[in-house]
């Protein structure tokens, strides 16, 4: 991995609501290489979908972001929304997670997708069609020619998130968000969709950003991961060393969770994490997991910075890393 | 071998979907979202049903229940023929039986309270029992679920989702029922939520001897909480067996490519594993393929999966059945 393509540097998410300020995302920074992915896992409310809208200056009208998001060495942030639009959906393109709700009703599908293309590359009707057709080809909608004349409500739930991704890879991007794609999906729907976002990257070398709460999408695809909660990164590591030895409380509760397809029935009871997700506009003064947190002490109640270790890995934690792993060798006996 | 408590045969749940043409004399046609189902189940199991969407579990589920007609054939719950049951007389029913759903706060009434939520199926069902009873037994099923007794005045707008389904269990509960049917009803829970969820209902059920109908399109949900699998793709059963043989042997190629198709939380796994992908979407349900349902999509079809239909069958392990002229052949892995 040589070129940075982004470089996100404590991007901050503000709203402005009638009950104050709510601040969806933290000081979040990391940085994405060519060809690289990066997983952003959390549960809702974790600020993943604010942090998507706000790389794309997508952010509702009571929205602010500051901080600085890099991209080729501009920042996004302080573009207009004229030279905005020359990127977005050229070079960056978003994969939306409601494949119900991203296409417009009104238009054939075939429209939505050339009117991309004669917008950013300039090419005629024809042209645009054609290219239209073969990307559809790409995604796997089979009469793909007949589909062009087709308005959305016309398509299954799979084949308008297919044509959604379409629509975001004709104009090659370089770097491709995509928010939760295959969460509405049936799961051999998205071992399809999975499949072509891994070729995607292979041939074109798109970097990927992949919001996601299936861990199991992230070990599949991402090589890095966020973990993030009430809008703040609390792990960032490699994938294997994130499944392998997760070093927050927090990613060892998501990760212990899930069901596992590789247990017997009734193996045993799934750890939960107990209580809910919390509400952004009252958290708690330190560790905004404190609250659910097992291994919490008195040090919680004072913020946790992200600190480096390990080489690349980054975690904001008061407990050791040695703790965290020894707490988790007990809670697998219990 | 007790009588079981839900007996389904040949259950057919058929919808109206309007004429082929633009003639008023052409032929209303129909769509047939389950066809031919049948299954029993015992006091206190838990039967797990997965399958894509648009395969029919969903119109499975409120067919049992009585909110979709039931076209054709039986479903006896303890011995009595639902079939064909007037509908006042399905009332009766609700106390043995209840649903869960899936969108846990649009199936609680915003205009109610918690209490009243919870408490509504006792008034309806137990004509004349005083409010003080009702209230008694709103506070223990509250207890029962993890919901604190100062939330009985709120409204379901001020709960969280994974809030609201306790409530929406809290109701199903409360009249006692021996079946609870579970539509999708952690779908829309983040996952450690759906944790507390799936840990409730597997304590309630062991302790209060309730059978559960899962559905739920999450294979992994499914093979934690469920003893017996049902596979349906079409409207039809592919495969039916116990949890770990249909997860560790399935016989039927929809299955296989269902299960390749689940990802693991394991990244080195996640790498090596191979998945089956299938091609296409899922057919008209108003056009069925003939013959074997699957057949467009399967990746070992041949001539003859077209020409004769396929039912399910029995293989050499007790209750496992698969609706495929391969299964059971030595190469069908």
């Amino acid at each position: 991995m040589t070129s940075t393509l982004l470089q996100v540097e404590s991007l901050n998410v503000r709203f402005a609501t009638p009950e104050g300020e709510v601040a969806a995302v933290s000081d979040l920074s990391f940085t994405l290489a060519a060809g690289e992915s990066l997983g952003m896992v959390g549960e809702s409310g974790s600020g993943k979908s604010q942090t998507a809208f706000a790389l794309m200056g997508l952010l509702a009208k009571n929205g602010r972001a500051s901080g600085a998001v890099r991209y080729c060495g501009v920042n996004l942030l302080s573009l207009t929304e004229a030279q905005l639009n020359e990127r977005r959906g050229a070079e960056i393109a978003m994969i939306y997670q409601d494949p119900m709700t991203s296409l417009n009703p009104y238009l054939k599908v075939g429209d939505q997708l050339t009117e991309v293309l004669r917008f950013h590359k300039g090419l005629d009707r024809k042209a645009a069609f054609a290219e239209s057709v073969r990307l559809l080809d790409a995604v796997k909608i089979a009469e793909s020619t007949k589909r062009m004349g087709m308005y959305p409500h016309e398509l299954s739930g799979g084949m308008r998130q297919r044509v959604v991704i379409a629509m975001a890879l004709l104009c090659r991007p370089k770097l491709l968000i995509a928010d939760e794609p295959t969460t509405a999906l049936d799961v051999t729907v998205q071992a399809q969709i999975l499949k072509l976002l891994a070729d995607l990257r292979r041939d074109f070398q798109t970097a990927i950003i992949m919001i996601t709460h299936d861990l199991g999408v992230v070990a599949g695809v991402c090589d890095k991961v966020l973990v993030m909660y009430a809008g703040r990164v609390m792990e960032q590591a490699l994938v294997d060393d994130l499944f392998g030895s997760p070093s927050h409380p927090y990613t060892k509760g998501l990760l212990h969770a899930v069901p596992q397809m590789h247990h017997q029935h009734g193996a045993d009871r799934l750890a939960t994490i107990p209580g809910n997700p919390p509400n952004l506009l009252a958290l708690p003064p330190g560790c905004p997991f404190a609250p659910r947190c097992v291994e919490r002490f008195e040090a919680c109640l004072k913020p946790a910075p992200l600190q480096t270790f390990d080489g690349a890995r980054q975690r904001a934690c008061h407990r050791s890393v040695a703790e965290i792993a020894k707490a988790g060798a007990s809670e697998v006996i219990a | 071998m007790s009588a079981p408590l839900m007996d389904v045969r040949d259950l057919v749940v058929q919808f109206n979907v309007g004429r082929s043409g633009l003639l008023p004399w052409a032929p209303a046609r129909q769509l047939k979202a389950v066809n031919g189902v049948s299954f029993s189940l015992n006091a206190g199991e838990t039967l797990g049903i997965v399958g894509e969407s648009g395969c029919g579990k969903s119109s499975l589920a409120r067919a049992l229940i009585g909110l979709n007609p039931i076209s054709g054939g039986s479903v006896k719950l303890n011995g009595r023929e639902l079939a064909g049951l007037a509908q006042g007389d399905w009332r009766s029913l609700r106390a043995e039986m209840q649903m869960i759903f899936q969108d846990p706060l649009s199936s609680l009434n915003p205009r109610m309270t918690i209490g009243e939520i919870i408490g509504e199926p006792l008034r309806m069902l137990k004509a004349g029992i005083s409010s003080s009873d009702v209230k008694a037994e709103v506070e223990r099923v509250m207890a029962r679920v993890g919901l604190l007794p100062n939330v009985i005045n709120r409204y379901p707008h001020e709960f969280s989702g994974g809030q609201c389904q306790r409530v929406g269990i809290a109701r199903a509960l409360i009249v006692k029922p021996k079946l609870i049917i579970c539509d999708e009803p952690v779908s829309a829970l983040d996952v450690s939520i759906q944790a507390q969820v799936i840990n409730l209902l597997m304590d309630l059920q062991s302790e209060e001897g309730l059978a559960l109908i899962f559905i739920a399109h999450d294979l992994a949900v499914v093979k934690h909480i469920a003893q017996r699998v049902m596979v349906m793709y079409l409207g039809r059963v592919m495969e039916t067996a116990a949890t770990d043989t249909l997860f560790n042997a399935p016989a039927h190629p929809y299955t296989r490519a269902l299960l390749s198709a689940v990802p693991i939380p394991d990244p080195a796994l996640e790498r090596s594993k191979v998945i089956q992908i299938l091609e296409g979407d899922l057919p008209s349900p108003i056009a069925p393929p003939s013959g074997c349902v699957f057949r467009t999509r399967c990746p070992q079809a041949e001539a003859a999966c077209a020409a004769q239909t396929v039912s399910l069958r029995g293989l050499a392990a007790d209750s496992h059945a698969v609706a495929c002229i391969k299964a059971g052949a030595p190469e069908s892995r």
